[in-house]
């Protein structure tokens, strides 16, 4: 479990386990401990803890993991709806 | 804009038609494994300087010709950088030329660490390496860090690939394996990397204080190295960049617009009477970007609530009560009023935008807060406005 905790019931991670190979990567690049390998497939066991960063989906072969990822930043998301697209931080050179 | 500590979203492709590319965005759902531009370079390499090189210290003769050697020991010149960029002092120009570089003795079977550009990076590397003879192949992220880097596609197997052929790593080592930071995996899909250049990818741990043991360990990295921490160090660190906001260019005019506007009065204009309305609302707008960018994130586990907006409006609240129980009757009523709803307003705005410097939210999350907290907030303000209108503010 981490630590400090952040609103869950948003959270758009989803898995599809019968797609899962076995490959475990998804528990190597999750920052959040949100997966764990359970009998040769990959299981959520702490989905709540999610960030959307896109990882696991992004390397996931299979195709078994989708979430809409981002980045949780208010100022990115002002951006988006400032500017009607994707949000957006408009920090090159500033993060 | 607002400088944020970390950032960058996935922005998606913004030609729709454009084949979701390496790394960048279109990942998500959509089947990544089928996409095939990866290895033709994101975007042309940006042009632009790179600061000044003192931690190179030597070179390293290769089959690819002198590789740069770099220190492991951060210098003066290195500690006074790292306080410049916290300040949010031309953080945007912090940038180690993207390349490989060799740091201790090096061989042909050595490490290979991929890191950004972002010289509060590489500096985070060298220093946790000691005289371990590894490789750093510097990836150009345009001098962001790799989190924020992955986050907005710059960190991405393309570039990876790019910068493998680049410096001709293949004549350099005689292995064909890479290991990049662990929060380079939002950008970076390990199969394109070796489909692009016929590397292999192992993430690493999250920090690079933990390599040395990751590397020990046959590159394993246990369940502490995976995980994103955000302890006090951590959150308190960022906080000068929250902070700067109260003397950047736009709020330096809001002040002086505030002055100007408490100036003139149905008797004419009066500096004097500007400076004395107008100063205890620069006063209250600096408690509230306190509470809001420095006692938010340092309390950011005991306040009330998952949503940083409320965490921030109990802050800005609770320093508004501290401020109004201290002026005793020296504030009219109406003063009151506008600092109580008008401090954990903007704190709750400010704390709201720390968001984007932490390591715990998730955008759904932030969008979420964000509808219900941004229609009070905006209520508050207008509140505030309304009662210092009404008031003799600081009389």
């Amino acid at each position: 479990m981490a630590v400090l905790r952040y609103i869950e019931q948003t959270v758009t991670l989803e898995l599809d386990a019968g797609l899962c190979n076995g490959c475990g990567l998804c528990t190597a690049v999750c920052p959040r401990g949100v997966f764990e390998m359970n009998g040769g497939r990959a299981e959520l066991v702490d989905r709540g803890a999610c960030l959307e960063c896109g990882a696991c989906a992004l390397n996931c072969v299979t195709g078994a993991i989708s979430v809409t990822p981002g980045v949780g930043c208010a100022q990115a998301i002002i951006n988006g709806w400032l500017t009607g697209s994707e949000p957006n931080c408009d920090c090159d050179g500033a993060c | 804009m607002t400088a944020k500590a970390c950032c960058g979203p996935a922005s998606t492709a913004a030609v729709p038609e454009a084949p979701a590319c390496c790394g960048a965005p279109a990942r998500a759902d959509q089947e990544p494994h089928e996409t095939t531009c990866c290895g033709a370079p994101e975007a042309t390499p940006a042009e632009y300087s790179y600061s000044p090189a003192p931690y190179v210290i030597g070179r390293v003769q290769t089959a690819a010709g002198p590789v740069p050697r770099v220190s492991s020991e951060l210098g003066r010149a290195d500690r006074l950088g790292a306080w410049r960029v916290r300040w949010g002092i031309r953080r945007g120009d912090y940038r180690v030329r993207p390349g490989l570089y060799a740091l201790g003795e090096p061989g042909a079977t050595s490490p290979v660490l991929v890191t950004a550009n972002y010289k509060l990076t590489f500096d985070a590397l060298r220093a946790s390496m000691g005289e371990a003879g590894v490789w750093l192949l510097v990836v150009d992220t345009r001098g962001i860090n790799v989190w924020c880097a992955a986050g907005k596609g710059t960190f991405s197997a393309g570039e990876v690939a790019r910068m493998v052929r680049e410096s001709r790593l293949a004549e350099v080592v005689d292995h064909r394996r890479l290991i990049l930071p662990q929060l380079s995996a939002p950008g970076v899909a390990a199969h394109q990397v070796y489909e692009a250049c016929g590397f292999r990818v192992t993430f690493g741990p999250v920090r690079a204080a933990d390599i040395p043991a990751f590397l020990a360990a046959g590159r394993k990295a246990d369940a502490a190295m995976r995980t994103v921490t955000f302890d006090l160090r951590e959150r308190l660190v960022l906080a000068p960049a929250e902070l700067k906001v109260l003397w950047d260019r736009r709020m330096l005019l809001a002040y002086a617009g505030a002055i100007a506007v408490s100036s003139v009065d149905g008797d004419g204009v009066s500096l004097r009477r500007g400076l004395r309305r107008g100063l205890p609302l620069i006063g209250a707008t600096g408690l509230a970007v306190l509470a809001g960018g420095g006692i938010t994130p340092a309390l950011l586990p005991w306040l009330p609530g998952r949503s940083f907006s409320l965490k921030g409006a109990a802050a800005g609240a609770a320093v508004a009560a501290g401020a109004v129980a201290l002026s005793g009757d020296r504030l009219s009523p109406a003063a009151k009023v506008a600092l109580l709803a008008g401090v954990p307003a903007a704190s709750s705005y400010a704390a709201m935008n720390f968001t984007g410097s932490s390591s715990i939210t998730s955008p759904s999350g932030v969008e979420f807060e964000m509808r219900r907290a941004m229609p009070l907030q905006a209520a508050g303000a207008v509140l505030a406005v309304g009662a210092w209108s009404a008031s003799r503010l600081g009389r």
